[in-house]
């Protein structure tokens, strides 16, 4: 095994610990704030999949989180207010079921990303950034405007969702639930990375051209990335939505697409376990320093410019010194 | 035998400087062809209109009966050429392994086959490509292009900057591909391409000025056109 495998193992290792010392001492908030770094850091491999491997620097992927989120809240408001989604063509029913929500987000998702990708991908670099930007804020403001689902007040879930005859209302199952879940995307991600597609992804982003020379069209493997890695992203956010019982067009913002990049490169770009690592620093950052001052992200900004600065690889490539090598 | 690619008074150029004045180049299934020429006469260029990663402005291009003009450049590629480029350019980070089998197409060439052609590959399999030495890359370039199972293999400079022993291992593997699929090669070394190649194409600023079999290349033809 690598360092970097050993490392690997002991984030995951440390964070279910974490979450299930906490639960034994009688502290369910810390738990809360493990279940959060695990769906934060669930998006940050998901954005992984598109920024680091394949070099597509996404600052809307707040657009699928939110998604996700509102996937959750709408299926679950409607399920609880006993009112159909819709009437026409056909009569559907809300659910509360979790993984028919977290099927609904990824789907719809990965439908929206899809021509997003399709146009975005058509630019490169800066102009990537901004046109991703620009769809994120696009559903944002449509979120704001739309008052069916609470508009800008956001849209409460009161029970959270049911995953058969589990209790999701403990914090520690729910923790469970979105460690078993991140495990699930960690995993995918692997696989895909190194499958064939992940090697074209690899090359696409070293050198299009000479990948194009060879027969592979760069666009159709960005794409795929895109789309999958907006899917991940959406599961997070569902989760998310779960978690707070709360969703609102905040998942939507610029900020928290900005927030998935920090997890990116504070623990390390192209890393399967670099934005895992990125999201519990931010927590704990948040919640430590948050309680000291309110101007928190000041310290996490220095933090920031120094990893980029002085370490490259990010936290995961400080600690294995090692360069990334997907 | 059936004509696999064919230019027909192509021209070419880099912004406004034109690099090709006409050049006339045809390949049979199965043949070996030399394209020869000084520096900077548009061997490469050529190669480049070839594979459509430089479009040309006048001339027609048609690879297995195909016209390619505006073709997308990976289009192009599918239709069966794999393309050594110039400098070998392999991905570094990726492993040999990885390098090979990202872009493979079925068909006759597999990875076992490359290397039986080449065994050092099997040996750095899980090696990264940057840790390769000149003449591994090559190889590892060619593999490459092989696993593609193209019908038209392009060598661009394939033996350049290459330790004599290594020249000779990737010559062998020229002679051994003989016949198997149609090589295009670009070369320095007219000895070794006079007793691989066919036919030769001889080409000057950018036109093609003679074309024949090795034994007809002259002294007087190779002074005028490759002396230095």
């Amino acid at each position: 095994m690598s360092r970097e495998t050993i490392l690997n193992v002991a984030i995951l290792a440390g964070l279910l610990a974490v979450a299930l010392g906490a639960w034994a001492s009688g502290e369910p908030f810390v738990v809360q704030l493990a279940t959060r770094a695990a769906i934060l850091g669930m998006a940050g491999v998901g954005l992984n999949l598109a920024l680091g491997y394949g070099g597509l620097v996404s600052f809307g992927h707040a657009a699928f989180f939110g998604i996700g989120g509102y996937a959750a809240g709408i299926l679950a408001s409607a399920a609880q207010n006993y009112e159909p989604l819709m009437t026409w063509p056909v009569e559907l029913p809300g659910t509360t079921s979790m993984p028919i929500i977290w099927l609904t987000a990824v789907i719809a998702a990965g439908l929206i990303a899809l021509p997003i990708g399709a146009l975005s991908l058509r630019t490169g670099g800066v102009h990537f950034i901004m046109i991703t930007l620009a769809f994120a804020q696009m559903i944002y403001y449509f979120a704001i405007s739309w008052p069916a689902y609470g508009g800008e007040d956001g849209l409460s879930i009161y029970v959270r969702n049911s995953l058969g005859t589990l209790d999701t209302m403990s914090p520690l199952t729910f923790f469970l639930i979105a460690f078993a879940l991140l495990l699930l995307v960690l995993g995918l991600v692997l696989v895909a990375t190194r499958s064939r597609f992940g090697l074209a992804l690899a090359m696409a982003r070293q050198n299009p051209l000479r990948l194009t020379s060879m027969g592979v069209r760069p666009f159709n493997v960005r794409l795929t990335a895109f789309v999958l890695s907006a899917m991940a992203v959406a599961l997070a956010g569902a989760l998310y939505a779960d978690l707070n019982r709360f969703v609102s067009p905040t998942m939507l913002s610029w900020h928290l697409s900005g927030e998935l990049i920090v997890f990116v490169i504070l623990g390390g770009v192209g890393r399967p376990c670099g934005p895992l690592i990125g999201a519990c620093i931010y927590v704990l950052l948040e919640q430590w320093l948050g309680g000291l001052t309110d101007y928190w992200q000041f310290p996490l900004g220095v933090i920031l410019l120094l990893v980029v600065l002085f370490a490259r690889g990010g936290v995961i490539g400080l600690v294995t010194g090692r360069n990334a090598n997907a | 035998m059936t004509t696999l690619l064919d230019l027909k008074g192509v021209t070419a150029f880099y912004g406004a400087s034109q690099a090709l004045f006409g050049i006339d180049l045809d390949i049979a299934e199965g043949e070996v062809v030399a394209l020869m020429g000084r520096n900077g006469m548009g061997k490469t260029t050529t190669v480049r209109t070839i594979s459509n990663l430089l479009r040309p402005r006048d001339g027609a291009i048609t690879f297995a009966g195909q016209p390619t003009r505006g073709m997308a450049i990976h289009r192009v590629a599918r239709l069966g050429i794999g393309l050594v480029p110039e400098g070998r350019r392999c991905f570094a980070p990726l492993t040999v392994e990885e390098n090979l089998t990202a872009a493979a197409r079925p068909g006759g060439w597999t990875q076992q086959h490359v290397e039986q052609l080449f065994p050092r590959l099997a040996e750095r399999r899980a090696q990264k490509s940057s840790t390769l030495s000149g003449g591994e890359q090559q190889m590892l370039a060619i593999g490459r292009a092989l696993m593609t199972n193209p019908r038209l293999l392009i060598l661009d400079e394939a033996t350049e900057g290459l330790a004599p022993v290594v020249r000779q291992e990737i010559w062998a593997a020229i002679h051994r591909l003989k016949g198997e699929l149609a090589i295009l090669v670009i070369d320095k070394t007219l000895k070794e391409l006079s007793r691989v190649a066919d036919r030769c194409f001889l080409i000057e600023r950018g036109r093609t000025v003679w074309a024949g079999t090795p034994a007809g290349l002259t002294p007087e033809l190779t002074d005028r056109y490759l002396g230095v």
